[in-house]
């Protein structure tokens, strides 16, 4: 066996399981857009608000208005396509540009759900997904069963990754040892059928918070050793469907159990291929060629070299909070892209004060005119939020001809059962405040201490 | 094994498909009884407080009946006393906006402040009118009435003599029957449905999605503190959202001297419920505040319950060195209204974070997925 660098990246592997993969996460997609259209969201989260917040560099990316239907219609189309296997580096190149775009719109509706969805279609742009089972493989009458074993470990790779540090975030004192914010949420579920006096009892929330965190970091490593590979799976589908039970998180949880799949060896992707290929009366067998993908040889070794990058990003990107001082819960400076998931029970108050600065004549503002409930919600707990808020003010209230305008906010927030205490320094003039990544001073520092990672 | 597999991913399938449903569990052990709590609001808080109420309403029903036979300044007091009791019980009802009430806007029909006056008088005269529109729900409730039996001069007699005025008397008669007509049939027809189904329906709907009794009559309860005790009875008279005061959007403002009375009434009437103290009575039962004291033996936190007291009492107690005309607060020294409001402010915080992040309750429940 040669394990060296170039050994690896010459090695093939059955292209099933990258086809299978594809064939889900274009479904999954694809629902996932239907579903989102079909409860009204698009109306309620991009045409119905007067304002969006923007993430920081990204202010031109706005909602179209009622053209937002039509990049939805694209995404959804463009999922379909991925599904099909039908042009598909067109199929999700535009999926991972029109859903990016979509995510990128309003910062309100940021999940890190949202995010792994274009990582990960950004990552498939670089996958001969559609080698094999497909019907740009059919169409060319070019089948390859055989594709770099590479191109599916980068798939398992990030899967990883997220688990990894999702249980990597865990680790810390009031997830561990106060159980929270589990303690808060979990008592909230009295109403489950079977499990509602249990989510009352203060051992299963100390007992969930340590499986949460034993099973984030520990399911990658199962899931790739063969032995524990169907226990594995079994725990996916366990904990998947328990929080889809417990939490309103939509179809993140039917997305990681197919994504977990790609762990499995090839011989059950072809029989779930020979499912399909009955269903849809078509011969599997045309596609088993037995041909190895080559590629071009240049643009595969660009992408190798493009997604080393991306994976060192990855990698680094969590622990950039550790350039900023104070604590990551309460700032939320390198929060977000983190996979930092239901860490936190987090909810706040901003009441923006309005004064003249040369008359100090003052008023309060109702939030209820500019904001949506959910955007309110989401600003009044994170700083960029209500400095890019606090900017519009100004820009609003100077238009309607108010002179000298200051921005002063008071605001409270409580962290995972905290009495609620002051966020934001009320004697600073948001107005003056620039955005940037530099750490915002204005930030009431964090009176308790959350140790851990 | 696979089957084994396959049949398993169903059943959680299932159970995951199943659990969306929501149909009001039952509390046992040694969980908290939310089923409990809402029987309490409903049985001893908001149908007696209505019944009280509609009681009170028909009084003022045969009170302006006696004043539109009989049009004289002695028939105008009774009617004045019928409407000032009226008000006074109203100030424990109107924060119910739930179940036949929500479905109604009876909140906004009841007591819109405040009134446009000159619309009431365009309605008058010209005799045509839908108060039944929303656009018309600054023309009639208890604001309209406090227009039509206090502000239509300032001498008594006066005021009589717009309903005994030969040629348009009838007019003014018709509109004020009009009004308590409007205001009887809204409080019977809520009444009437706590008195029938809605009442097991509130209490039923006991369990923890966004549409349960518990979440709604929580974000009830705070929309009704934050919008109108803290804005609508001082903040905004105050000038708080403005650059000026408006010494003419308080509450009974034609009336003049009620404005305060009606401020302690709705602020006792909160913070009996917060409480679950029976109406009528000092009897207690489950209430937010028992439910915050269970989920503090969990937590075991700071007496989230005992601090909202507190800051209710404080805004009590600031509030009582206001002027029982808020008009005359307002022009005179407004610093003592915005020191009422900035106390009232606070408990916003304690009741909308602090106390909603405790229920895990959701404020306004924005129907969207999460991480």
């Amino acid at each position: 066996m040669d394990f060296s660098p170039k050994a690896y990246f010459h090695k093939h592997t059955e292209a099933a399981p990258l086809a299978v993969f594809r064939i889900f996460f274009g479904i999954m997609m694809l629902i996932s857009i239907i579903r989102f259209w079909s409860y009204g969201w698009i109306d309620k989260l991009y045409i119905q608000p007067g304002f969006f917040f923007s993430y920081f560099g990204f202010d031109f990316v706005k909602p179209l208005g009622i053209y937002t239907y039509v990049i939805f219609a694209i995404c959804g189309i463009s999922a379909l396509m991925v599904a099909l296997g039908f042009k598909y580096r067109l199929a999700i190149i535009t999926f991972f540009l029109s859903f990016t775009y979509i995510e990128l719109m309003d910062k309100t509706t940021y999940l890190n759900h949202y995010y792994f969805i274009s990582l990960l279609s950004f990552l498939m742009i670089f996958l001969p997904a559609h080698a094999y089972f497909s019907v740009d493989a059919w169409r060319k009458r070019k089948s390859f069963q055989q594709i770099p074993v590479w191109t599916i470990d980068v798939v398992k790779l990030l899967l990883g990754i997220v688990y990894f540090y999702a249980g990597l975030a865990k680790l810390n004192s009031d997830w561990l040892l106060k159980a929270m914010p589990l303690k808060i949420w979990l008592p909230s579920k009295y109403s489950i059928p079977l499990l509602g006096d249990l989510m009352q009892q203060e051992w299963i929330h100390y007992t969930f918070s340590y499986f949460g965190a034993v099973y984030d970091l520990t399911i990658p490593f199962l899931l790739l050793y063969k032995r524990t590979r169907i226990i594995a799976f079994v725990f996916v589908v366990a904990f998947h469907v328990l929080t889809r039970v417990l939490f309103p998180i939509g179809m993140f949880p039917y997305i990681m159990i197919v994504s977990t799949l790609i762990f499995f060896d090839a011989n059950i992707h072809h029989k779930i291929l020979g499912v399909i290929a009955k269903m849809i009366k078509i011969n599997k067998e045309v596609f088993d060629t037995g041909k190895s993908w080559i590629g071009n040889q240049v643009r595969s070794r660009i992408s190798v070299v493009l997604l080393s990058v991306f994976f060192a990003i990855q990698l680094l990107l969590p622990f950039r909070y550790w350039l900023y001082p104070g604590e990551l819960f309460w700032t939320e400076e390198g929060f977000r892209f983190s996979w930092r998931v239901m860490l936190m029970e987090k909810a706040g108050y901003a009441n923006f004060k309005i004064v003249d600065g040369q008359t100090g004549k003052r008023f309060y503002v109702d939030n209820d005119d500019f904001l949506t409930a959910f955007q309110q919600k989401q600003m009044a707990t994170q700083p960029d939020f209500i400095l890019q808020y606090a900017h519009y003010l100004k820009q609003h209230f100077e238009n309607q001809g108010h002179q000298n305008v200051e921005i002063y906010v008071e605001s409270y927030v409580a962290l995972n059962g905290r009495l609620s205490s002051p966020y934001i320094d009320p004697n600073v003039d948001l107005g003056k405040q620039k955005e940037s990544f530099k750490h915002k001073t204005w930030i009431i520092p964090f009176k308790d201490e959350i140790k851990g990672l | 094994m696979k089957k084994l597999l396959g049949s398993f991913f169903v059943l959680m399938l299932l159970a995951s498909a199943c659990s969306t449903s929501d149909d009001g569990g039952e509390a046992g052990g040694d969980s908290f009884d939310r089923a409990a709590m809402l029987v309490n609001f409903a049985d001893n808080i908001i149908i007696p407080s209505l019944q009280k109420f509609s009681t009170d309403i028909t009084a003022l029903d045969q009170a302006t009946t006696a004043f539109t036979a009989d049009a004289n300044e002695t028939n105008l007091l009774a009617l004045r006393t019928a409407w000032s009791n009226a008000y006074l019980s109203w100030q424990a009802v109107g924060m119910f906006e739930i179940g036949k009430a929500e479905e109604l806007s009876y909140r906004n029909f009841m007591n819109v402040f405040p009134v446009n006056a000159g619309n009431i008088d365009a309605n008058i005269t010209s005799e045509s009118y839908d108060l039944g529109a929303v656009a018309a729900q600054d023309e009639q409730g208890f604001g309209a009435l406090d227009y039509m039996i206090n502000g239509l001069a300032t001498a008594d007699a006066d005021i009589v003599a717009f309903y005994t005025d030969a040629t348009n008397g009838s007019k003014y008669i018709s509109y004020l029957t009009d009004l308590v007509d409007r205001m009887n049939n809204l409080t019977t027809e809520v009444l009437a449905d706590w008195n029938g189904d809605y009442r097991a329906t509130f209490v039923g709907n006991s369990g923890s999605s966004a549409t349960s009794s518990v979440d709604k009559i929580a974000n009830d309860f705070i929309f009704h503190y934050e919008k109108h005790l803290r804005a609508g009875k001082v903040g905004i008279p105050a000038g708080v959202f403005g650059t000026q005061t408006f010494d003419d959007k308080v509450e009974a403002f034609y009336k003049g001297d009620f404005s305060k009375a009606l401020f302690n009434a709705n602020l006792d009437a909160m913070q009996d419920f917060f409480n679950g103290k029976h109406f009528g009575s000092n009897a207690t039962g489950e209430s937010f505040k028992t439910y915050l004291d269970f989920l503090n033996t969990i937590k075991e936190g700071e007496d989230l319950a005992e601090i909202i007291n507190n800051q209710f009492n404080l805004s009590r107690t600031t509030a009582s060195g206001l002027d029982d005309s808020f008009t005359e607060q307002v022009r005179s020294n407004n610093n003592l209204m915005l020191n009422t409001y900035d106390e009232l402010q606070k408990n916003v915080v304690h009741l909308k974070v602090d106390m909603l992040q405790a229920f895990s309750v959701r404020v306004d429940f924005v129907d969207a997925d999460g991480d």
